[in-house]
């Protein structure tokens, strides 16, 4: 991949060096209890390859296998700036050479097909049968058709949904370019809990960002199974003074819960047949649920995975750890910033928990940027922690600390806009280093 | 102010040297580094990125700026949002931890 910002200058000689295992040294205990032991993660996005490269900073002579069937890894963060036209997938690629090169992960180009708990073993479509002494689990999203007439994945060609990136990404993106002058772009977005709060009101500005240049009679409509949204001040705001009416938002009180997609005449249809919305380019963002490898191994309750917020570790299972977009993680958003910070969180707990320590908490943050334009951005942060309930962990939730966080000021100048747009593309460069770097 | 701030600076050289006094054994999952490891995500480690690299900066003045973003005497985009919810004790952590990365 590019940077979207240029390296700094290094301080410290050796740092970012190619060839040399990257770890702190850990320590002697940590080590022997743990030396042997095999930690499997599944799945190599946000969560899955933070977690693999902090057990092994964590606890070096642990043996650590990744297994993800890509080779490489398109991020969704930055993939709305694919959609709008001013970056290319390339930007958005990641690749797992540091990992193995650089961290010592072995990592397996294969796909999981079922976990057992009992036996600690994963079965991959490949043949392997693995054993794990402890199993983190980070599969991210599968999307859901059941609350929906008319669509199913196999319509997604078409209809895409462009939330994992990658080819569906190149399709939402090559409909837009297709479509004429006048057009109108609809998206429908599903209600909460779902990944990345911001991303459709981010993809809206960015599609904005491209007709304003491109095709300015063109309309974009977002049509919400919800009543309010992320950042929304900020948003609207920012659409109105960047794309004046481009933008059209319709809450779920308005026609927004979407019932029914007709597939063939790209068609949205709500309120029992009383709406109909036609689309000449339609990204339907179906709802979602823990990731397939999850359901199946019955880590879920209803659509995602309990765990013990302060460690990850299933409620179901012990062993495992399930973290990213398929855990229920109390005030945290599903989102790359949260996935990693439990990667890291997750990683702490596996060696504490093998080297025989009790586990421990400490604060975790997420920022979330969104461009409104390439040079007006806005964002989302906070600090969560672990706050055991009344039955401690079981009950127990990952919360905002309070007063911490918020969102941009309202009020803020164009040059703090600019700054944050500045930022936008440092985190993404300093986030895809710490994840896969 | 710079009353308080010495104080301030005194306290931080109790607790290093009580941090220091953790086993080296388990440092690398003790609380310093749990904490610490977060800022890594946009304050990334290797040199990569536009925030500024924290990596060998001296603690006492990591501590002071962390607290000036806190009390809001110093100006920022997002970190005196971040800074908020941070302890003095968190702050003094990650200093020292940053004062280990080679
Ligand atoms: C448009 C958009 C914009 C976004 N922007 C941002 C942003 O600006 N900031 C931010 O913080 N977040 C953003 N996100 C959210 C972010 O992408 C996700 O929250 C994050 O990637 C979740 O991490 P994860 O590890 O849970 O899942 P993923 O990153 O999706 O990783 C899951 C991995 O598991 C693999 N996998 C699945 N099943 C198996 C199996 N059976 N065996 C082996 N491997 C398997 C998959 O191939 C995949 O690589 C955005 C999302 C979207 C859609």
């Amino acid at each position: 991949m590019t940077h979207f910002t240029r390296r700094r200058f290094l301080k410290a000689a050796g740092i970012g060096g190619a060839s040399a295992v990257v770890g702190f040294g850990a320590a002697s205990s940590v080590a022997k209890a743990s030396k042997n032991a095999h930690v499997i993660v599944i799945g190599g996005g946000s969560g899955g390859a933070t977690a693999a490269k902090y057990l092994k900073r964590f606890s070096p002579d642990l043996n650590v296998t990744l297994i993800e069937p890509h080779a490489t890894y398109h991020t969704c963060y930055g993939s709305n700036w694919v959609v709008g036209g001013h970056a290319q997938m390339d930007d958005i690629a990641q690749t797992y050479d540091a990992l193995q090169s650089r961290h010592g992960v072995k990592v397996v180009q294969d796909t999981v097909t079922g976990i057992d708990p009992d036996a600690r073993t994963v079965k991959t479509a490949g043949g392997e049968t693995m054993k794990y002494d402890r199993l983190v689990v980070s599969p991210g999203i599968d999307f859901r058709y059941d609350n929906i007439e008319g669509i199913t994945e196999a319509d997604s060609e078409s209809v895409p949904h462009a939330w994992k990136a990658g080819e569906q990404t190149m399709i939402l993106r090559r409909q837009l370019e297709a479509m004429p002058d006048g057009g109108v772009f609809v998206m429908v977005v599903p209600g909460n809990p779902f990944r990345c709060p911001p991303g459709p009101y981010e993809r809206a500005a960015m599609v904005a960002h491209y007709f304003q240049k491109e095709k300015p009679k063109s309309k974009i409509i977002i049509l919400d199974n919800k009543e309010n949204f992320s950042k929304q001040g900020l948003f609207m705001s920012g659409w109105k003074e960047h794309y004046g009416d481009m933008i059209e938002w319709v809450p779920s009180s308005r026609g927004g819960m979407v019932e029914e997609v007709d597939v063939a005449n790209l068609t949205a249809i709500s309120d029992a047949g009383f709406n109909e919305f036609k689309a000449d380019v339609l990204n339907y963002v179906p709802a979602q649920q823990a990731g397939k490898v999850a359901q199946d191994a019955g880590l879920a309750v209803g659509h995602w995975c309990p765990v013990n917020q302060m460690t990850f570790e299933s409620r179901v299972h012990r062993g495992i750890y399930v973290i990213g977009d398929a855990s229920i993680a109390g005030a945290m958003p599903k989102s790359g910033h949260s996935a990693n910070g439990q990667g890291k969180v997750a990683a702490a707990a596996v060696v504490r928990d093998l080297a025989g320590l009790e586990p421990k908490s400490a604060p975790t943050a997420n920022t979330c940027y969104s461009l409104i334009t390439p040079d007006h951005a806005i964002s989302v942060a906070g600090i969560y922690v672990f706050e055991p309930g009344e039955r401690e962990w079981e009950d127990g939730q990952m919360v905002l600390v309070p007063g911490s966080g918020g969102v941009s000021p309202a009020d803020a100048p164009a040059t703090t806009r600019q700054l944050e747009s500045i930022y936008t593309k440092g985190w993404y460069d300093g986030i895809t280093a710490d994840i896969w770097g | 102010m710079m009353k308080a701030v010495n104080l301030f600076l005194a306290a931080i050289a109790v607790s290093v040297t009580a941090l220091a006094g953790v086993s080296q054994a388990v440092a690398d999952v003790e609380r310093a580094a749990m904490v610490t490891t977060h800022c890594f995500a946009c304050h990334s480690i290797d040199g990569t990125g536009n925030m500024p690299n924290l990596v060998g900066y001296p603690p006492d003045i990591l501590v002071m700026q962390m607290r000036m973003f806190k009390d809001g005497s110093r100006p920022a985009t997002i970190m005196n949002r971040i800074a908020l919810g941070y302890t003095d004790e968190d702050f003094v952590q990650m200093g020292e931890y940053f004062g280990t990365i080679k």
